[in-house]
């Protein structure tokens, strides 16, 4: 990797930014959002959440409802078009040009900006061997593997030095071995430039591994905004919670400073009065013994690292439990499941 | 190799009966064209006196042809390639009524948009009597190919995004429609054109009526030389045509089936 590439860190700004569509269709609520210079920030969201219309006002490919503003820095770019914003942008398509050849692609940003021809060439090279793939200049683009278009696509987005690079669900046209290479990929190389991104995803996995933090996004609206440890550890809704990993949800009676669960008396400091407990797989305890909550496993699926149990309460409630790999369970199997009171969330009425 | 049934032979016989059928007449017809002289036969010897006769008395109707060809392509483009990309653009029920509309020059005969035109436009004598008036023909003609050729592509490649990624490269519309847009329905354009040129080259119908005696066109030409001259020169004026049309016939193959491969 070029230790002297780096790129400035923009702070960016949303200000009241909603979008209505012709014919009343409201894609975005107004939104108000920060973004720090050098952060990752990510988009997740099931399809039509608003993330990919969120990128695109930033991008400039589309215009906010009256009233919203967009800020690079200091500068209000709202009513500049992409090509005047100065962004870095990769599509979940790639868009490279099929009539240009992989070196004339990533200096086209160069070429429109009137460098000269020897120069940018020199520059795109640069970015070529930056992405690891200086042996490609030459090709067209329909020579390409889908890994391959992605690199050139990032070598693109980067070389005219962007204030911010965009990222719409890069990775989403590729297998799920080269998402993972790519995705630690696409991560170290945000780190050493340093510069502002913002990616969009539907993939819960991606998000949590990229972003500093995450904005979930539903039917238009921001979610929670937070760190992927809080998004997961910490769900500020329904939605959060099961859009993001599984979640297992437990009636429970809390009094006086404890919870009731099972037939079991834990040490409670949450709401009181007749709640619902929210647990992660992995969270619960599983053994034979005395646990708080009997169960029957009603499945197990062996994932290698792990082996997901659905485990089946004597009231007809499923819980999945993540126990080790090695655990071997037959159906029908009794066992009982256990809480530590520390993991158990509730959500905000 | 399996020994071939009855049936076989009976499809391939049947075949070759089709072909000669099509082909025979034309090859009848361009011999027609070199023999000294046709009702005595072949035996009367070959000749190349006809091909001359034809150029003497109707080369001005070739260039003409070939001007209005060039000049109708020319306008095809400037006006069918930005229609395009317009309608290509645009996602409304509109467009794309406009889309299926275009075939209606294909469609109505060429008499009834000819009849159309001198009706419009016939009271204006200088433009009436120029070769202006059938190359406006001539366009109404094949500018729905263009169009719809140009569209094909368009719509087959996803160029509203490779124009976004010009654009958050910073290219302005020009440079996008220049440098990207255009390279990119290139086959279309191409196809496209030739096209329009072999359609205009052997227009009959429409400059049938346009024509004035100053300005003939090849087909009308060779309509008039059927009807006035020997056959000889008739048939030798096909052998014209032909080796003008061939070439960009065959070219639009080969690229039709590159488009496919």
């Amino acid at each position: 990797m070029n230790e002297t590439f780096h790129l400035d860190a923009v702070p960016i700004r949303l200000k009241g930014c909603g979008k209505t569509y012709d014919g009343g269709v409201c894609a975005l609520e107004p939104l108000d959002l920060a973004i720090a210079g050098g952060e990752t920030l990510v988009f997740l969201g099931p399809s039509g959440c608003g993330k990919t219309t969120t990128l695109r006002i930033i991008a400039g490919l589309e215009s906010p409802d009256p009233g919203g503003r967009v800020y690079f820095g200091e500068d209000d770019v709202t009513d500049l078009p992409i090509e005047r914003r100065n962004v870095g942008m990769v599509f979940q398509s790639y868009a490279l040009f099929p009539n240009m050849t992989v070196i004339d692609n990533v200096a086209y940003g160069l070429r429109v900006r009137g460098v000269a021809r020897a120069q940018r060439i020199a520059r795109a090279d640069e970015m070529l061997a930056m992405m690891h793939i200086a042996d490609l200049a030459g090709r067209r683009i329909d020579q390409l593997s889908g890994g391959q278009r992605q690199r050139v696509a990032l070598a693109r987005a980067l070389v005219v030095r962007p204030r911010v690079l965009l990222l719409d669900e890069p990775l989403t046209a590729l297998d799920a071995k080269l998402r993972d290479t790519l995705r630690l990929e696409i991560d170290r190389l945000l780190r050493e430039l340093g510069i502002t991104a913002i990616y969009v995803t539907h993939d819960q996995a991606e998000a949590m591994a990229l972003g500093d933090r995450i904005v979930v996004m539903s039917k238009g609206r921001v979610a929670q905004v937070g760190t992927p440890r809080e998004i997961y550890h910490r769900p500020a809704n329904s939605f959060v919670a099961d859009f993001v990993g599984i979640m297992n949800r437990l009636p429970a009676e809390a009094r006086d400073g404890m919870l009731a669960i099972g037939r079991e008396l834990l040490p409670w400091s949450g709401p009181e009065g007749h709640v619902e407990v929210l647990v992660r797989p992995e969270d619960v305890i599983m053994g034979t013994g005395d646990g708080h909550l009997d169960a029957r496993v009603a499945a197990a699926v062996f994932l290698g690292d792990r082996t997901r149990v659905l485990a089946e309460t004597a009231d007809g409630r499923s819980v999945t439990v993540d126990t080790p790999g090695r655990t071997d369970l037959v159906r029908g199997a009794a066992v009982s499941l256990s809480f530590d009171p520390a993991r158990l969330l509730t959500l905000p009425r | 190799m399996a020994k071939r049934g009855i049936s076989f032979w009976a499809q391939l016989a049947f075949t070759l009966l089709v072909c000669a059928l099509l082909v025979v007449p034309v090859v009848l017809s361009m011999l027609a064209g070199v023999t000294v002289n046709y009702f005595v036969g072949i035996k009367s010897g070959l000749t190349l006196r006809w091909v001359e006769e034809v150029w003497r008395l109707y080369a001005e109707t070739i260039w003409l042809s070939m001007r209005i060809a060039f000049a109708c392509l020319a306008c095809t483009l400037l006006l069918g390639v930005p229609a395009a990309y317009v309608l290509a653009r645009r996602t409304g029920a509109v467009a794309r009524a406009i889309e299926e509309l275009l075939v209606m020059p294909v469609a109505v005969p060429g008499l009834a948009t000819s009849l159309a035109l001198i009706v419009t436009y016939g009271g204006f004598g200088d433009f009436r009597r120029s070769w202006v008036f059938i190359l406006v023909g001539h366009v109404l003609f094949t500018l729905p190919f263009m169009v719809r050729s140009v569209l094909a592509v368009l719509h087959s490649i996803d160029f509203a995004t490779l124009e976004e990624g010009a654009a958050s490269l910073g290219a302005g519309f020009l440079q996008r429609f220049f440098h990207v847009v255009l390279p990119n329905c290139l086959s279309g354009i191409l196809a496209g054109s030739l096209m329009v040129l072999t359609l205009s080259m052997g227009e009959f119908n429409l400059t049938w009526l346009l024509h004035t005696p100053l300005t003939k066109t090849l087909p009308v030409g060779l309509a008039d030389s059927y009807a006035s001259m020997r056959l000889e020169i008739g048939s030798a004026y096909t052998l014209v045509f032909f080796l003008m049309i061939i070439p960009s016939l065959i070219v639009l193959q080969i690229l039709a089936n590159r488009k496919r491969a």
